[in-house]
């Protein structure tokens, strides 16, 4: 069975705890005591219907205040394929949580209220899951019950939506109008919307294709471990862990070490369940070599003819995460594959208007939650790709030296000119 | 199919690249052991992780006194079979020593008094990670947590003050004093981890299958008479029977219940697993009735 990863994105009020309360419940992920606890709280609260997003509230302040928090994980699988759902709220302030939602989602699922139509956070969060580099978007037009199930207006939301993300890198947008409350077009088709021909949401969630979504192509191995243990059985034993960021490894297979660009040749491959002929993402597993080359945690493997990018000025996309405004010239931990490095901001190219997706570059500081375009320079070489190419080796995050916090999320750019 | 991982091989290669992670960037990690069956599939994976060196870290059990048999039995088979480290930290001796004091009602529950312990434990390892076996589908508040769950000097968490999580890149830095925990299995299910027992042929504690057993009812909860646990006098809706049972949760005994089941193989829980009704927590764990936020609670104050 093969496991989808998917981040819900839309505006507070738009439905989403509701929508992933009703996909648990009519999968029948829920159980009759979680359900019980949440009936009880309705009752309490006065609700005049089983608040299916109660389900997901977790902490006693996103209850209290009836609002999401933090990015919660929930699961649910049909006989097809297996779920997790990183389910983010829909505030402003925590933008940063739809970016870390989208971090390790293959799919991303936007809700809009069929009333209000797009808002400045759908657009958002759609700019949001292109640059993540989300494939796969799904528009569900929700509450269509409150517009008597209209397909005009449907249409006409579609369409507004369409002209913004034309605008973005989306390769997959399929739109499905919805309603949470009442279950229609959810599990099973709406015999209120005749007029749509699509699938039920559940049906397009267990079919669309996401296995290509991968990078076979350009073999990335970043070590994570050296093994060699300490014992006369396994006395020559020398061992690199790590998990396959992209490409297909074989054994027999010519291999470059970088940084120090020796070449090997791949002894064997052992996986966590035995030996291996071959190895793709995102298999943990165990490489042996030909040639005893100095290799540590940190280094890469890859092959000789399709190596990544090496440099110490690189540029990327970054979302801040942290209360203090980023500004050029400020030094950070950056991690990046299994390679933690210090990292001095240059400079800041721009500040990204998600609105209106235009480059402000008078802008001078980037606050939290701001998506902008900078330079860095790092104390050692990062090997790496194009994060739209390759979202294993193109990917970083900044830490704060002094509070430990993670403070952005990075997107690599092809190298400086 | 080519080139295509199923959802337990990739489950199992994320949990093995979280334990490869903390070997690799953390001084001293240490695996939280219940001997319940998250555990084992925990300690099976750090074995993997690990290959072929044996595991380098210690297993820490908290000992509440109020064990299954069985539990112990099996925590010290696989401890001897792994060659691994056992660090035991005892309720029992922290009451007699007086720095917890246990409610005095007979058979009360120990599974408050156990932060105690296992902070005291932890403190005195000074281990810098520790392994648990914690799923996000557990429990609500469950859901919220990282995979690197940073404590600070008291061992408390903070949920509203966690770090971003992004893509496999974790955040390890910490001041001294503080510690993560970590939990490799987040992403399973319970159906998952019955499915890797399966697929795996991992042994369990006995107590998991079908087995007979003195039982009585209290507050909808099937509980096991033992030493612990007695059908209160005159309570005439505590009248201990024998019955078929199978626990889904292994825990303090006092606070643990059993469900009625003939399932005595992992295929045939995973069949009851699939069409069962009630949640893991709910059906077997009093400890998390109190109250809606009642896992909060604990986890705040340093629990699991």
């Amino acid at each position: 069975m093969e496991l989808l990863r998917f981040a819900t994105g839309g505006s507070v009020d738009d439905g989403k705890s509701t929508l992933i309360g009703r996909l648990l419940y009519d999968t029948k992920q829920i159980f009759e005591d979680q359900l019980e606890a949440v009936q009880r709280t309705s009752l309490s609260r006065g609700d005049e219907y089983v608040n299916l997003a109660l389900l997901t509230d977790g902490l006693r302040a996103e209850r209290e205040q009836g609002i999401t928090i933090d990015v919660a994980y929930r699961y649910f699988s049909t006989p097809n394929r297996r779920f997790i759902i990183a389910d983010t709220p829909g505030h402003t302030q925590h933008t940063r949580n739809m970016v870390t939602g989208c971090s390790t989602s293959d799919l991303v699922l936007l809700l809009i209220d069929a009333r209000t139509g797009p808002t400045e956070q759908t657009r958002r969060h759609a700019m949001i899951a292109s640059l993540l580099g989300i494939r796969h978007l799904v528009l569900c037009v929700n509450k269509m019950d409150l517009v008597g199930y209209s397909k005009a207006r449907f249409e006409e939301i579609r369409g507004e939506f369409t002209g913004f993300s034309e605008r973005l890198q989306v390769y997959d947008l399929t739109c499905i109008p919805i309603s949470a409350l009442t279950g229609d077009n959810v599990v099973d088709r709406s015999p209120e919307m005749p007029w749509y021909g699509g699938p039920a949401l559940l049906d397009h969630l267990e079919t669309v294709h996401i296995a290509s979504d991968r990078n076979l192509i350009d073999l990335r191995f970043p070590v994570q471990l050296v093994i060699r243990p300490i014992s006369s059985e396994h006395h020559d034993f020398r061992g690199y862990a790590g998990m396959i960021a992209s490409g297909v490894l074989e054994v027999g297979d010519e291999v470059v070490a970088l940084p120090s660009g020796f070449s090997t040749h791949v002894v064997s491959i052992d996986g966590p369940d035995g030996p291996l002929q071959e190895a793709f993402p995102p298999q943990s597993v165990v490489v042996r070599l030909a040639d005893d080359i100095d290799i540590s945690r940190g280094d890469m493997l890859c092959r000789p003819n399709n190596r990544p990018n090496v440099g110490q000025d690189v540029s990327a996309m970054i979302c801040w995460m942290a209360e203090r405004p980023l500004r050029a010239g400020t030094t950070f931990a950056i991690k990046h594959t299994t390679r933690w490095a210090r990292a001095l901001v240059r400079s800041l190219q721009y500040k990204l208007d998600v609105n209106a997706l235009h480059h402000d570059s008078r802008a001078s500081e980037l606050e939290l939650n701001d998506i902008g375009r900078i330079h860095l320079r790092t104390t050692a070489p990062l090997f790496y790709d194009e994060y739209r190419e390759n979202r294993e080796t193109g990917s970083f995050v900044l830490v704060d030296e002094q509070t430990n916090a993670t403070v952005a999320a990075g997107m690599l750019r092809h190298p400086v000119g | 199919m080519a080139h295509r991982l199923s959802h337990l091989d990739t489950l199992a290669s994320e949990a093995i690249h979280i334990i490869r992670e903390v070997v690799a960037e953390f001084e001293r990690p240490a695996l939280l052991f219940s001997g319940g069956k998250d555990s084992a599939v925990l300690l099976h994976l750090a074995a993997k992780a690990c290959w072929p060196q044996r595991v380098p870290f210690p297993v820490v059990h908290v000992d509440t006194g109020h064990n299954f048999p069985e539990v112990l039995e099996y925590r010290d088979q696989q401890v001897v079979k792994l060659g691994v480290r056992l660090v035991v930290g005892s309720v029992q001796e922290d009451i007699d020593a007086g720095s917890i004091v246990e409610q005095p009602v007979p058979g009360a529950t120990r599974n408050r008094l156990q932060t105690y312990t296992l902070l005291r434990v932890l403190e005195e390892g000074r281990y810098d990670a520790v392994f648990g076996g914690g799923r996000r589908d557990e429990e609500k508040a469950r859901a919220k947590e990282r995979v690197f769950s940073l404590r600070d000097e008291f061992g408390q968490w903070d949920p509203r003050a966690q770090r971003p999580e992004l893509w496999n890149l974790y955040n390890t830095r910490h001041q001294p004093g503080e510690h993560f925990r970590v939990f490799p299995l987040s992403n399973w299910t319970e159906l998952d981890i019955w499915q890797y027992v399966e697929e795996q042929d991992l042994e369990l504690p006995q107590i998991y299958f079908a087995h007979r057993r003195m039982v009585f009812r209290r507050s909808g909860m099937l509980l096991a008479l033992g030493p612990w646990t007695k059908p209160r006098d005159g309570v005439a809706s505590e009248q201990a029977f024998e019955a078929t049972v199978r626990y889904r949760t292994v825990g303090d005994m006092t606070c643990t219940a059993a469900v009625e089941s003939a399932a005595k193989t992992p295929a045939e829980i995973i069949v009851e697993t699939s069409v069962t009704k009630v949640s893991e927590r709910g059906a077997t764990r009093a400890d998390d009735r109190f109250s809606e936020a009642a896992m909060e609670d604990r986890k705040r104050e340093g629990y699991f």
